[in-house]
């Protein structure tokens, strides 16, 4: 009985098939931000092209070697340039993008508020 | 009153969303790679083609010497294409020809080279095309010029003779 209940404390706090299943999460996660660079409109999750299955293997290296996510972004970024990013930064390529919504979301709170608010 | 602020804003939002899209149109679809990059070579381990043998990255390259690294896999059929081109550029004893076999079966990629003539002065295998990722590599073929252990020019897609011309006269 005793060697059950050791037994069991053991698979109840030792769950060590999740902590490979984590990594695979953060692999799939990070991959999903990945633009396959030789594929149309697909992320490297998605295609099962060369160049895509060979940046998985690299991804998986890197969390072994126990890089962080944004380590890993930097280290494709230097290689292959900003575009393999599926989330831009803020640069001066990409400004307008970033500042555009807000922008409008300001100016259309503005025709409301001139138009409705101040009228009453 | 309202009718003469609202219509102003509505025509600056309306030109902005015009000029981007307008821009848009102008540039190109398609993803073009910035090819004159001056990017340090990078560090890697790999095994020899021929031997097997493990071999380091810095000793591949010595940087008083201008290299073509050129990517190859014996499945791939514009690598047949550009082969004859890549024997002709063996032909100046000034560039050093290195290759880095692709993703291959060394077996087929041998018989590749006994069928079409060996222009590499050396060459290192990638078994699963993490090298190629190392270099910021496409796919195959792929060529890098190097010189001083920078990557001075790359060549995305089969190499031509205007390309090969180009090579001579860089390395001149």
């Amino acid at each position: 009985m005793k060697l059950f209940i050791f037994f069991l404390f053991f698979i109840l706090f030792f769950p060590l098939s999740t902590l490979n299943a984590q990594e695979n999460d953060k692999r799939n996660e990070i991959t999903k931000n990945l633009r396959c660079l030789i594929c149309q409109g697909q992320s490297v999750y998605d295609s099962d092209s060369e160049f895509a299955n060979s940046l998985k293997i690299v991804v998986d290296k890197k969390l072994e070697e126990g890089l962080s996510e944004d380590q890993i972004y930097e280290y494709f970024k230097t290689k292959y340039g900003e575009w393999i990013l599926y989330d831009p930064g803020l640069n001066k390529n990409t400004y307008i993008l970033w500042l555009l919504p807000i922008l409008i979301f300001l100016i259309g709170g503005a025709i409301i508020y001139k138009s409705f608010i101040v009228k009453k | 009153m309202k009718n003469k602020i609202l219509p102003f804003p509505v025509i600056i939002i309306f030109g902005i969303i015009f000029f981007i899209f307008y821009k848009g149109l102008e540039d190109s679809k398609i993803y073009t790679p910035n090819v004159n990059t001056k990017k340090e070579i990078p560090v890697f381990n790999t095994k020899e083609f021929f031997s097997g043998e493990n071999v380091k990255s810095p000793t591949i390259f010595d940087p008083d010497k201008v290299y073509l690294l050129n990517i190859w896999s014996s499945w791939c059929v514009p690598c047949r294409q550009e082969h004859p081109l890549l024997m002709n550029l063996n032909l100046d004893d000034k560039l050093y020809i290195i290759g880095m076999n692709y993703k291959d079966n060394l077996k087929n990629a041998e018989n590749f080279l006994k069928e079409l003539g060996n222009p590499y002065k050396e060459i290192f295998i990638d078994l699963d095309g993490t090298i190629a990722i190392e270099w910021g590599a496409y796919g195959v073929p792929e060529s890098f010029l190097i010189y001083n252990n920078k990557i001075i020019k790359k060549y995305i897609g089969p190499l031509n003779q205007q390309l090969t011309d180009e090579i001579f006269l860089l390395i001149k």
